[in-house]
């Protein structure tokens, strides 16, 4: 059914309005009372001079009729429909809307809500499933339970029990409730402390994450030579961007992005991968470029090239993480501070240094990473200015290998149970850390 | 199959109330408390069936568990990973990965008792 439909709806509700009967209406424009009736319940199409007829004669601006909010509460509509109403009447959709605007409102009303509601459970099950400190915290909980669970059945299902063994698992009983305490203790406290629940207060920052995380980091209309309006396309057309700052902020890496691209085409990088292999050196020589353009290059390579995932963080020089793509095993924080121990900030210290660091994750089943990290000014240099440095860390997993020694860092101190370390800010909310 | 196995986990009150509950059902059970030589110890001692904790010190079970298929004669070990996080993703890497059988903490006891007989009748994964 066409706009058009509406038209008649809202005729009906203006003469009613005003009081006036559909035969009087009729008569005025010169059509009979029975077509009026017809147009009024939207069986028949009207417009042109009938239209501006009957306009003048309800005294409204002819648009008003033909066009207005409806539409759009139509589309609305549709789309709430579309959305799980097996049984909404679609046909008669613009008669709903033109005759109970109000509910029409309030049902297009509830599905907004709906979807920003849906919306805020989906960024707090990301959190759940991300946020190490959770994740952390639960692996405590669980252990305790588990523990207890099974020491206290035993108790119970073994009534031949040796004294002996007994007051062993008593006593087991006692050490893990005290854990288990202690451990939903700290998780309270640490939940008490996340009040940033809204899906509308996630950072900039995170907004741009989440996009550039659905992309896998990838951009192949960005690897071509990029057309005029590309990048605002890519920019205005993501939902997950829904911050002003966030866009300006993903604009600004995509520029990034093809202007690196340009520099080191695809085809080209695949080439001296080839021949040198995951060596950022190697291939910053060979290319020509400096070793921030090879670690945002490797960052951004295609799943298909089957180089596995490799992550990449980059600090400002306050140490605030403003790039941060994360990969399994290498959990960056979500909150607060990063690790101090990571090579990413001592490079801060030893501008222009390259550092090679192997690393392995303190915490329990996390992974071995071989890093490549260097501190470099940014911005242009201008006598009488401070420079501006930025360092970034490229990470690639590896297979542990025993005969390799590995410096041993965290995420973040609060979910680090490494309790000999002299760089501790605050202690673990691990109960371990106690 | 004999009745020997090999417990791979870094909590040590879990360790106890797992030995005791499979020594009184007729396992032969040793343990092993970090990730960093698991493997080693699997080779030497060689046990009938393996319980590998997902979450270990020095090196994740799913790392283990690679090595162990990727070694001739690990590769039809039957192995029962143990999880703290009973994700569906974690399920699913155990599982690629070759895990015979899967068990989220916590779990009761008859469900250790049931998943170890079944491994040991030679029944193969179920999740």
């Amino acid at each position: 059914m066409s706009r058009g439909a509406l038209t008649g709806s809202r005729i009906r509700e203006r003469r009613n309005m005003l009081g006036m009967r559909q035969a009087d209406l009729a008569r005025n424009v010169g059509i009979s009372a029975s077509y009026l009736n017809l147009i009024e319940h939207n069986r028949r199409r009207i417009g042109g001079k009938l239209l501006m007829d009957i306009a003048h004669t309800l005294d409204v601006e002819p648009a008003a009729l033909s066009e207005g909010a409806e539409a759009h509460l139509v589309a609305r509509l549709r789309e709430a429909a579309a959305d799980g109403g097996k049984r909404t009447e679609i046909d008669r959709v613009d008669e709903f809307a033109g005759r109970f605007p109000g509910w029409a409102e309030l049902v297009v009303d509830k599905q907004r809500r709906v979807t920003a509601l849906e919306r805020t459970v989906e960024v707090l099950t990301d959190r759940l499933t991300h946020d190490p400190f959770l994740s952390a915290a639960l692996h405590d909980i669980l252990t305790a339970v588990t523990s207890i669970r099974s020491t206290s059945s035993i108790l119970v299902e073994t009534p031949e029990l040796e004294p002996e063994w007994r007051s062993r698992f008593h006593r087991n009983i006692n050490e893990d409730s005290q854990r288990l305490s202690e451990a939903s203790r700290s998780l309270v406290t640490y939940l008490d402390g996340v009040d940033d629940i809204d899906a509308s207060s996630t950072s900039p920052q995170e907004e741009l994450e989440a996009f550039l995380g659905a992309f896998d980091f990838h951009f192949p209309e960005l690897e071509e030579p990029v057309e005029e309006g590309t990048i605002e396309n890519l920019v205005s057309g993501a939902d997950l961007l829904r911050s002003g700052s966030a866009r300006t902020l993903a604009a600004a890496h995509l520029y990034q992005y093809a202007e690196d691209a340009r520099r080191v085409p695809l085809a080209k990088l695949r080439g001296v991968l080839g021949t040198h292999g995951l060596e950022p050196a190697m291939l910053a020589g060979a290319l020509a470029v400096d070793l921030p353009t090879i670690f945002r290059r490797l960052a951004a390579l295609p799943r298909e090239m089957g180089y596995g995932p490799i992550g990449l963080v980059a600090c400002d020089a306050s140490g605030t993480l403003v790039f941060r793509k994360q990969i399994e095993g290498f959990p960056l924080p979500r909150f607060g501070a990063a690790c101090p121990l990571w090579p990413l900030f001592r490079s801060l210290s030893q501008p222009m240094m390259p550092l090679l660091m192997d690393l392995a994750q303190s915490g329990r089943g996390a992974g071995h990473f071989r890093t490549y990290s260097i501190a470099q000014p940014v911005g242009d240099l201008s006598f009488g200015k401070t420079m501006r440095f930025e360092a970034s860390m490229l990470v690639i997993p590896e297979e542990d290998a025993l005969e390799k020694s590995y410096d041993v860092v965290g995420v973040s101190c609060r979910i680090c149970p490494r309790s000999d370390c002299g760089a501790r800010r605050e202690p673990s909310i691990l109960a371990e850390g106690f | 199959m004999g009745k020997r196995v090999l417990l791979i986990e870094d909590e040590p009150n879990i360790i106890e109330a797992i030995s005791f509950i499979l020594s009184r059902d007729g396992w032969e059970v040793d343990t092993h408390a970090n990730g960093t030589d698991a493997v080693d110890k699997v080779n030497r001692r060689q046990p009938d069936l393996v319980i590998l904790d997902v979450m270990l010190p020095g090196r994740s079970g799913f790392d283990i568990l690679k090595e162990l298929r990727a070694n001739a004669p690990t590769a039809g070990l039957p192995v029962l990973m143990l999880t703290a996080r009973g994700q569906t993703k974690d399920r699913e890497t155990a599982q690629a990965l070759g895990a015979s059988r899967f068990m989220t903490k916590p779990f009761s006891n008859a469900e250790v008792l049931e998943s170890v007989r079944a491994l040991a009748a030679g029944v193969q994964a179920q999740g």
